[in-house]
């Protein structure tokens, strides 16, 4: 919105459409709740903002509820209670502008990659039909599917699948993408194509919103994260923020352990704790180098040392108490 | 988020912004820099492409026509009139031939009546059900109803898109039973003018008129079935399912028929209907029972065209 850039006062020219109040959110919902029939709660008053221009990872075991946000933010499935907004506009002025994978690839198996993806682009009542052949090379070249691009989809690998339909969100110009678990199926180089990708689109300024049971993944490719667990929100932040909680510690290796304990608790780090050959302590913001000195200085035979931050699965063993990989 | 409150922080400049949840956000300077410098783009909605509608509908009728399945089924029932006229053929140069194959043999329009009245009944209805069964329970199976509707297709701009295509399919078996039966005729047996079930003589370039209209008629009647299968097709993933029920009520309605028990309620199934095409064999064409039939056909496509948008309109897609 104009608003976002001028400090004061009233925005010029056109007035802003109603009901976008989200220049800074990508996504905002308000207690957003689905209870299927059996009564079943797939997502408990989910009360979520994404910044624009943020990567945001969303995060929870399998079984969390994560699809079924998603599938509400798209319009696929009806909140039972609470609201949402996408890119501040009528859902179906703001799909659009959305590109999508949900839970995985889905096409129509006789069809070429081509085909398919001209198919979806002609479902898109914004998308012009004079521009669909340049759009839709762009998005195969964009996912290194060009030379399969006239291949059936059902001869197409399982990596190649799941690039099709990330190419199938990247069809128009997109102010967002929601990508459900767009590394399911992949393997390593793959998922790293994937990571870059992302990067690659965030850096354009596109909003990018990943689900993902996988905690290292998102802990490397987002800026922001929320965690569910059986259909609640447990945390949202940026990454940093969300592992400001947890202290930073430090660890020594060390055959003198009970000394490396002694000239640690004379430093006045706190928690020293030793278990074997290692000795572990709160950091506490000092300089590692400064310890490995100290410790040195004492004569302790120093093996290893080093500073263990908090990962997000240590963010969500804190906050729940249990494993992360449970389903709920 | 209210206009109202985004607003305010935004005008407040540096304020730390909360957000719902139990951790702050502290935005970083690196997404704030990144966000997108269009204000004015990302105002105003995409404008709809004008012809958006007729594109969809076009990628839709491309799926239907160049699906081997659909066209192998056109195929076969291009293939029946074929069998039944050299079937008669065969007889009719037989002794003892009267009715039906006195008539045909004795002029080569009436094949197509024959094979309307011979496919009507059951091969004509299984064949559209399976392209209108098929049409929202497919795409839900197979997973693709999702990313339309992400597209986002629009949920009445879909079915209005799905129902058109089977009416141009159901006229395509129309048209191809009416083609293949027309040729088979001219082949098998004498051109010239028509004698009609009424005992009149009409001209060839007239037989061929009652011919279009008895095709325009069979097909409303087919796109009338294609209502009932598209709207059980909005009940389920499993698109045999929706075929399947679908023909069952055919079959069940066929049966009902049979019953002089219940000759009351004959009139308001659908199949009892089909076969009224036969009207433009009367002289003059009965026009009566042309228009009973239409009408009947047109209060099928209304109820279950709103069944299936109701049910299609509300429903959640989880597949």
């Amino acid at each position: 919105m104009t608003a976002v850039t001028q400090e004061a006062g009233a925005p010029l020219g056109a007035a802003p459409p109603p009901g976008d109040g989200s220049g800074e959110s990508a996504i905002v919902t308000r207690g957003l709740t689905k209870r299927f029939r059996g009564g079943q709660v797939a997502v408990d008053a989910l009360d979520l903002a994404v910044p624009r221009g943020s990567v945001f990872g969303f995060l929870g075991p399998n079984g969390s509820g994560k699809t079924t946000t998603i599938r509400m933010l798209l319009g696929l499935v009806a909140p039972t209670a609470g609201d949402y907004s996408v890119l501040g506009l009528p859902l179906a002025q703001a799909l659009p502008r959305v590109g999508a994978v949900v839970e995985g690839p889905a096409f129509y198996p006789y069809l070429s990659g081509e085909a398919n993806l001209r198919r979806f682009d002609a479902a898109d009542p914004t998308a012009r039909g004079a521009t669909a052949g340049r759009r839709i090379a762009e998005a195969l070249e964009r996912v290194g599917l060009s030379a399969a691009a006239g291949k059936r989809y059902r001869n197409y690998s399982l990596g190649m699948r799941q690039r099709l339909a990330i190419a199938a969100a990247l069809l128009g110009p997109r102010e967002l993408l929601i990508l459900d678990e767009p590394t399911n199926g992949l393997d390593p180089q793959g998922t790293r194509e994937v990571r870059s990708l992302v990067k690659e689109i965030a850096a354009d300024g596109t909003t990018v919103f990943v689900s993902s049971h996988l905690l290292a993944e998102v802990e490397q490719m987002c800026t922001h994260a929320a965690i569910m667990r059986t259909g609640r929100l447990v945390a949202q932040g940026t990454i940093a923020s969300l592992r400001s909680g947890l202290v930073v510690r430090v660890r020594v290796e060390t055959p003198d352990a009970d000394d490396a304990a002694r000239v640690l608790g004379a430093l006045g780090l706190a928690d020293v704790r030793r278990s074997g050959a290692e000795v572990t302590a709160e950091l506490d913001g000092r300089a590692p180098e400064q310890i490995n000195a100290a410790l040195v200085g004492e004569g302790v035979a120093v093996r290893g040392l080093a500073v263990i931050r908090p990962s997000l699965e240590d963010v969500f063993v804190g906050l729940t108490g249990e494993g992360f990989d449970v389903d709920g | 988020m209210s206009t109202a409150d985004a607003t305010a922080g935004a005008t407040a400049g540096t304020r730390a912004r909360r957000t719902p949840g139990l951790v702050p956000v502290k935005e970083t300077l690196r997404s704030a820099e990144r966000r997108p410098r269009h204000p004015a783009e990302r105002g105003t909605p995409a404008a709809r492409s004008p012809w958006s509608f007729w594109r969809l509908l076009r990628s839709e009728l491309g799926l239907t026509f160049r699906r081997p399945r659909n066209l192998l089924m056109l195929a076969a029932l291009g293939v029946v009139p074929v069998v039944i006229g050299v079937a008669l053929r065969v007889v009719a140069g037989e002794d003892g031939m009267g009715g039906i194959i006195e008539d045909v043999a004795g002029n080569s329009l009436m094949l197509t009546f024959v094979s309307f009245s011979f496919l009507v009944l059951l091969l004509m209805p299984v064949v559209v059900s399976v392209v209108a069964g098929d049409s929202i329970a497919g795409e839900a199976g197979a997973g693709t109803l999702r990313y339309l509707l992400a597209a986002p297709a629009g949920r009445t701009r879909l079915l209005a898109v799905k129902y058109l295509n089977a009416v141009v399919f159901a006229y395509a078996v129309t048209a191809v039973v009416a083609l293949s039966a027309l040729a088979t005729g001219l082949a098998l047996f004498p051109a010239g003018d028509v004698t009609l079930l009424s005992g009149t003589t009409i001209s060839m370039g007239e037989g061929l008129l009652r011919i279009v209209i008895a095709v325009g008629y069979v097909g409303a009647g087919m796109a009338a079935l294609a209502a009932v299968a598209l709207a059980l097709s909005t009940f389920t993933e499993v698109s045999i399912g929706a075929i399947a029920a679908t023909i069952v009520l055919i079959i069940v309605c066929q049966v009902l028929r049979a019953i002089p028990e219940l000759g009351e309620i004959t009139p308001y199934l659908l199949p009892t209907r089909f076969t009224n095409f036969d009207a433009v064999l009367r002289d003059p064409v009965d026009t009566a029972a042309l228009g009973e039939g239409l009408l009947a056909f047109g209060a099928y496509i209304v109820l279950f065209g709103s069944i299936a948008w109701a049910r299609f309109s509300g429903k959640d897609i989880t597949s």
